[in-house]
């Protein structure tokens, strides 16, 4: 178990050393969040409570995901995937080490959105500790459904158009950006099919104690049991992707 | 179909010189079928070959025993392990060459070889020392700092090997390694190869160079259309295959027309290459008493009379194309 904990950490560190720097992580991990908050921001002449949680839970899973997106198609792409295969690891420890990489670079994106929350919005996070909780929860449940869809697609050409297919809607439908109670009915039954709208509500609660349709014991409690059921999932279809 | 095995080259379970035992192993791609039913052992220490032609299965047979395929029926073991069940004990005593080089491009070679290393359990006093033995045995030292994609494609094949011998594997599987090498780098690839063997580690070599591989294995498997079609030793194989031979022959001023000599008693084919006149035959003497008679009418001298037998690429061929 501690020998496969070990080398998932071995496979992040690799992924780190190779992907951090490519330009899809960098444009859509990176810039894209921070640039997407920094338009809010002056648009609104500030930051609002409500919005900031959104900010932030929409940067750790656009940093998240565009990590696993870059990692795990190139290395498919290339061949070197197949590496992995060969080492006496589980696929759970593959899952797990791509998640890792992926977790690291959401919590990088977050770091300046953070900041900006911090500097223009008028109250600070209401509970600091539950904040901190809640962004690395939401982080792993954002890699670890990064790191599943990134092994879903079949074509690794189309990655960031799927992913953003798949991303550009939870924007609008997570409750990050227009709050899900001004929704119509059917609307607000998609939102809840969304990992994201989980994430969100929980940093909401965290942040300023507030949320819109998901107690904080439910958002918390969901983001956590998805974080583990998308690892779970990847592993499975790591194994079904053998041919 | 030629079928031909030689003595102790039936799958024996309870041979304990049986490194990789493989029976009735199949794998099917939809209504494909790739490798079909093959059997064989693979003993310590020797190195064996698996040839074949394009498409024959060599690959997937390779990739189902390393755990990259599924396989779709039979079983196989390595050190008395599964490959299915025990993957992950497998995994830890084999060291796999890939068809492509396929480390982490914006690795350096260096770097590339520490991951194998972690990877593989190595511990962490050792790795560098491995890695940086490795490195300047395959003649990479100077390029350590070097990331993957910048090396060229001998190079890359070499840091390739090096990567999958990190941990010492007790069983080398190297698929085409000398695919795209220059002949320098093939023959400092084949000495590090029986220099492997003489450190006791088992070799599955799948090649295209049918020459080499007869000269370096130990046992050669030939494989076509999924099933192994012939198995034993370089020399058995020659023997059984080509009982007869081969009479080679240059004519002077001309050689006689091909038809002419294929009318020959005891020629079963003829070809010509670069006036050289190949004779293939099932009896060399009535061959060259027919030949002589014939330079006698026609007052031609014989210039070159040779008889040898097939050679390996010949021998495949034979053997490939009687399957």
């Amino acid at each position: 178990m501690f020998s496969e904990i070990e080398k998932a950490f071995y496979i992040a560190k690799k992924d780190l050393k190779e992907y951090y720097m490519k330009p899809g992580t960098i444009s859509w991990g990176l810039i894209f969040p921070f640039v997407f908050s920094l338009a809010f921001m002056i648009r609104r002449g500030g930051m609002s409570v409500w919005l900031a949680p959104g900010m932030i839970s929409l940067a750790l899973f656009f940093g998240s995901t565009s990590m696993s997106a870059m990692a795990i198609v190139f290395e498919r792409r290339i061949d070197s995937f197949e590496r992995l295969l060969l080492f006496p690891i589980s696929y759970v420890c593959i899952a797990l080490g791509k998640s890792l990489s992926s977790f690291v670079l959401g919590i990088i994106a977050l770091i300046p959105v953070l900041i900006l929350a911090e500097i223009f919005t008028s109250t600070p996070p209401l509970n600091p500790l539950l904040l901190v909780v809640c962004v690395l929860l939401a982080t792993f449940t954002s890699s670890t459904f990064g790191v599943l869809l990134s092994f879903l697609i079949k074509d690794p050409s189309q990655t960031m158009t799927i992913f953003n297919i798949v991303r550009f809607p939870m924007m609008f439908l997570s409750n990050v950006i227009i709050s899900v109670n001004t929704f119509p009915q059917i609307l607000k039954i998609i939102s809840l099919l969304m990992p994201l709208t989980y994430i969100t509500e929980a940093i909401r609660y965290s942040y300023s104690g507030i949320y819109d349709i998901i107690p904080p014991y439910m958002s918390l409690s969901v983001t956590a049991i998805l974080g583990i059921l998308f690892l779970y999932l990847s592993s499975l279809v790591i194994k079904r992707n053998i041919p | 179909m030629l079928n031909l095995y030689f003595r102790g080259d039936d799958v024996l379970e309870n041979d304990n010189a049986c490194v990789i035992v493989v029976e009735g192993l199949t794998k099917k791609y939809g209504d494909l079928v790739a490798v079909k039913e093959i059997n064989f052992c693979v003993r310590q220490g020797e190195i064996f070959g698996f040839l074949g032609p394009n498409g024959a299965g060599k690959t997937s047979t390779v990739r189902m025993l390393c755990g990259l395929t599924k396989i779709t029926s039979g079983k196989a073991k390595i050190y008395g392990y599964d490959v299915v069940r025990n993957h992950k004990n497998v995994k830890r005593i084999i060291g796999v060459v890939p068809e492509s080089s396929n480390l982490y491009w914006d690795l350096t070679c260096l770097d590339n070889l520490l991951f194998c290393g972690e990877m593989f359990g190595v511990p962490r006093e050792e790795r560098l020392s491995r890695a940086i033995k490795l490195l300047k045995s395959f003649g990479l030292w100077d390029k350590r700092n070097v990331k993957f994609k910048n090396l060229s494609k001998g190079l890359k094949r070499r840091l390739t090997i090096a990567a999958a011998l990190i941990h010492n594997p007790k069983i080398l599987f190297m698929d085409e390694p000398t695919a795209g090498l220059d002949v320098f780098s093939k023959r400092m690839l084949w000495n590090k190869i029986l220099k492997l063997k003489e450190n006791g580690v088992t070799i599955f070599l799948t090649t295209h160079n049918v020459r080499e591989a007869f000269e370096i294995c130990d046992r050669i498997a030939i494989i076509n259309k999924g099933r192994i079609v012939a198995l034993g030793r370089p020399w058995e194989l020659k023997r059984a295959f080509s009982p007869k031979g081969i009479v080679e022959a240059i004519f002077h001023p001309r050689n006689p027309k091909v038809e002419e000599i294929s009318r020959l008693r005891g020629v079963i084919g003829v070809v010509e290459e670069k006036g050289l006149l190949k004779i293939i035959t099932y009896d060399a003497v009535s061959v060259l008493e027919e030949i002589a008679k014939l330079a006698k009418s026609r007052r031609l001298d014989i210039y070159l009379l040779n008889v040898r037998g097939l050679d390996a690429e010949e021998l495949f061929v034979k053997i490939v194309g009687g399957s």
